[in-house]
């Protein structure tokens, strides 16, 4: 891995850009260009090599590392103490950053058990649109100084800034894992799942695929497989989140568009689109018709995959919020270099 | 460019009274006086009115009016704050927000309640315990501090190494802005469409605008909670064998540490049983299903002696428990009952430092000759020092300051932060500085700005002003020591 600090020149290379006007397309290991976010066009900046463990104290359970740092490097690293990014982030290949994951917000099956990369983040420096690099929040596990400034990078598509370095929280791996499928139609799963979840269990992970119900157990051995024996089923090997996990289902293949409708985990089946259920109930992985979808309560759809990505991909925001969002914009990018356009048209 | 007019007290007050009922305006000095200070009563002023409203109608109608006649709003819950943070505006009004008390759906299967922000945060918890959930974060107040107030300050307690702050445990809050408009922020799922304001507005310390509604998650409650009291001949020892229980891949419930000033003086006031010989004591809660915790409590019990535990005793059973952290969750009263007043520090610092941490603080408490009882939520690295003075001696009160200051200080200076949970509000408002250049302060700045251009929520307060507001109505010098 080329372990280098590059953050004075990646604000050189800010700096420059400002002065000129001249828009940036940030790039780490260029894994999700064509995910979650529009298209871009843009002058690349590569974070890339600007990678590498600045401390890890495995008994304080923080991490940090520059933003270019491949996850499969910190997975490693952390790995050799028994420890994990509990967020469980695709690694894609291997390409994928720290920082990438940060702007993406991207997390596992785990997350309504052990969170996103947004919960797990403690503090971030950033470069922002006056090519200034500052710091915010820090390496440990309660700051409530001043705006929570890292987190709001959270699927931010790095439009705020260049994100130089993370601080985030990281848990032991558990000591032990399970698998449990049920072959069960979606509505009886979404059912299963919110009710699994109320029990003061193990439980990790429920995702429903191709009529399949699986539940994953993971924590302390002796709890795990007393669950399992409690909630029957058949165990199965654990690949499926793996699969989910890294986007390499099937349901992620073909070129067709691929729809993530964030939404209350009891919401019920939308039959016709839904392709894939998982965190809990909590996403539906669409395909079809979408667009006419009358939107559940307080849900919130994206086009995740695929599709035309030089329209918007993420719902429409009332004006009140539309004009705070682009004040958020202004605050940190005056002169909108970073991403244009990735996160919204007007953003 | 921020200066604002002097407030038409008396056009305010006119408009206000076509807001509200009789009872929800507070007009006279006298019926105002339990609303000049939060829980940090070194900070007092009084308002120019107290508003009451019950409807978040009412609310709208009080914003749109101080936006238009540009008056400060400070917005309350239950004043339990503890950096003076609620603290009222001597040209604003203060905004109370106690009668919206209404929890108004559980949904059970969806694991999430929606109230109204004035609830309190033990009331979540008991209404969500028929369907056997529970609202995860627990500060100290939680019989009367206000979900709203949680929100604004970003709350921990003792559960959040395993269950996270308030932050981690909402779904939604409904905002109105400081023109009075309303939006959601959050939602039903977990992502956020644009950017994550819901992230912002945590901790935010009402700068941002006025909660209204808040959607919390919910967690089912553990099968099985004990916990394993522990007394070390040091501090150093206790500090070492909680880096040990972490290492080993044991992520507590909760994790807490106590001195042996704090020690002695919780186990005077509740008889819990703690071990007055002790120079430092461990209280680890480990829950979840019978199996894990049985597991959980032999490992950390073998922790503890092989760190040299000079004695450990094991909740036997949900009376134990209780009696075990009943010492812990009284240590401030406690305190208090060994000094007329303290003054509760909120650092949070690297695990690894708090030996050197405490060592230091002995050291200052020397030289400011104040003594000082150290509480800690040693998971996660919160220190809560309780220095003592007496209020009744202007000198006391400097010391006490400047004491409370060189903490913080020395919590950024081992690479940690000036506040965990309480928040900034008026009292650490100095060692922003110390935390922050003056880059990072004025990106902060341009937040607030975003929006609240005109600076009038919660003025003073949270973020230093720093260049363009210099001539803005502050608080320098103003507040009274009580």
């Amino acid at each position: 891995m080329d372990m280098a600090d590059r953050t004075e020149a990646l604000r050189e290379a800010v700096a420059a850009a400002c002065a000129d006007a001249s828009p940036l397309y940030i790039r780490g290991g260029d894994s999700k260009r064509k995910l979650i976010g529009r298209d871009c066009e843009a002058t690349p900046l590569d974070i890339g090599g600007h990678s590498g463990i600045i401390d890890y104290q495995p008994d304080e359970l923080v991490l940090s590392a520059r933003a270019g740092t491949p996850l499969v490097a910190l997975a490693d690293a952390l790995a050799e103490y028994g420890q994990t990014l509990p967020f469980e982030p695709p690694q894609l290949q291997g390409s994928a950053t720290l920082g990438g994951t940060l702007a993406c917000n991207l997390s596992g099956p785990a997350r309504p058990w052990l969170g996103s990369i947004r919960d797990a983040v403690l503090g971030v420096q950033l470069i922002n649109g006056r090519a200034q690099t500052l710091d915010f929040g820090g390496k440990v596990m309660k700051n409530v100084a001043g705006y929570d400034v890292s987190r709001l990078q959270a699927g931010a598509l790095g439009t705020l800034g260049v994100i130089t370095a993370v601080h985030c929280k990281v848990l032991p791996l558990p000591a032990a894992t399970l698998t449990l499928a049920y072959d069960m139609p979606a509505a009886a799963a979404i059912s299963t799942m919110c009710t699994r979840a109320l029990e003061s269990r193990p439980l990790t992970g429920a995702c429903w695929l191709e009529g399949r119900l699986y539940l994953r157990l993971a924590g302390a051995e002796n709890a795990v497989r007393h669950t399992a024996s409690l909630w029957g089923g058949e165990q199965v090997d654990d690949s499926i989140w793996a699969q989910l996990r890294e986007l390499q289902h099937p349901l992620f293949e073909g070129g067709e568009p691929l729809w993530r409708l964030s939404c209350a985990p009891n919401t019920p089946h939308i039959a016709q689109l839904t392709r894939a259920i998982d965190w809990g109930g909590a996403v539906r992985w669409l395909q079809g018709d979408v667009r006419t979808l009358n939107l559940p309560a307080g849900a919130h759809l994206t086009l995740f995959q695929g599709g035309d990505r030089s329209s918007e991909v993420r719902g429409r925001l009332d004006p009140v919020q539309q004009q705070l969002q682009r004040r958020i914009k202004q605050a940190f990018d005056p002169a909108g270099i970073f991403n244009p356009g990735r996160l919204y048209s007007w953003i | 460019m921020n200066a604002l007019p002097a407030v038409d007290r008396n056009a305010l007050l006119a408009r206000l009274r076509e807001i509200l009922p009789a009872d929800g305006l507070i007009e006279d000095q006298e019926s105002q006086r339990p609303f000049e200070c939060d829980g940090l009563s070194l900070y007092r002023e009084l308002p120019i009115a107290v508003a009451l409203p019950d409807t978040v109608e009412q609310i709208q109608a009080i914003l749109r009016c101080c936006h238009s006649l540009q008056v400060p709003v400070v917005a309350r819950g239950s004043g339990t704050g503890l950096c003076a943070g609620a603290m009222p505006h001597p040209e604003g009004l203060l905004l109370g927000l106690s009668k919206l008390n209404r929890i108004i759906e559980i949904d059970a299967q969806a694991r999430s309640a929606r109230v109204q922000p004035g609830v309190t945060n033990l009331a979540i918890s008991q209404a969500a315990a028929p369907h056997g959930l529970y609202y995860g974060p627990d500060p100290s107040s939680q019989i009367a501090c206000s979900i709203g107030g949680n929100v604004a300050e970003n709350s921990g307690g003792v559960h959040c190494l395993k269950y996270g702050l308030t932050t981690h445990n909402l779904l939604a809050v409904d905002m109105l802005t400081v023109e009075g408009d309303k939006i959601t922020l959050g939602g039903a799922g977990l992502d956020s469409p644009g950017y994550d304001l819901l992230a912002l507005i945590t901790g935010s310390e009402g700068l941002l605008g006025i909660v209204t509604e808040v959607t919390v998650k919910l967690l089912p409650q553990p099968e099985l909670a004990r916990v394993v009291m522990a007394g070390f001949g040091s501090v150093r020892a206790a500090g070492d064998a909680v880096g040990a229980v972490i290492a080993a891949g044991i992520i507590p419930a909760g994790l807490e540490m106590m001195d042996a000033l704090a020690i002695s003086a919780a186990e005077d006031f509740a008889n819990a049983g703690y071990p007055r010989d002790a120079q430092a004591l461990l209280l680890c809660e480990l829950d979840g299903t019978e199996q894990e915790v049985e597991q959980h409590i032999a490992a950390v019990r073998e922790i503890f002696t092989d760190h040299g535990a000079t004695s450990i005793r094991v909740s036997a059973d949900e009376a134990e428990r209780a009696l075990l952290w009943q010492g812990r969750k009284s240590a401030f009263p406690a305190v208090g009952r060994l000094s007329p007043d303290y003054y509760c520090m909120d650092g949070t610092i690297p695990r690894s430092q708090v030996a050197h941490v405490l060592e230091e603080i002995a050291r200052l408490s020397a030289q400011y000759g104040l003594r000082c009882a150290n509480v800690f939520h040693a998971g996660d690295g919160n220190l809560h020092p309780l220095i003592m003075f007496d209020g009744g001696c202007p000198d006391e009160i400097a010391r006490a300051e400047k004491f409370g200051a060189d903490i913080l200080e020395l919590s950024v200076a081992v690479g940690g932060c000036i506040t965990g949970e309480h928040g900034v509000g008026v009292e650490k408002l100095a060692q922003m500085q110390s935390q922050f250049s003056e880059a990072e302060l004025h990106q902060l700045e341009d937040i607030k700005q975003a929006f609240d251009p005109g600076l009038t929520l919660n003025p003073g307060k949270g973020i230093p002003i720093l260049k363009r507001c210099q001539e803005y109505r502050s608080l320098p010098g103003r507040h009274g020591h009580g």
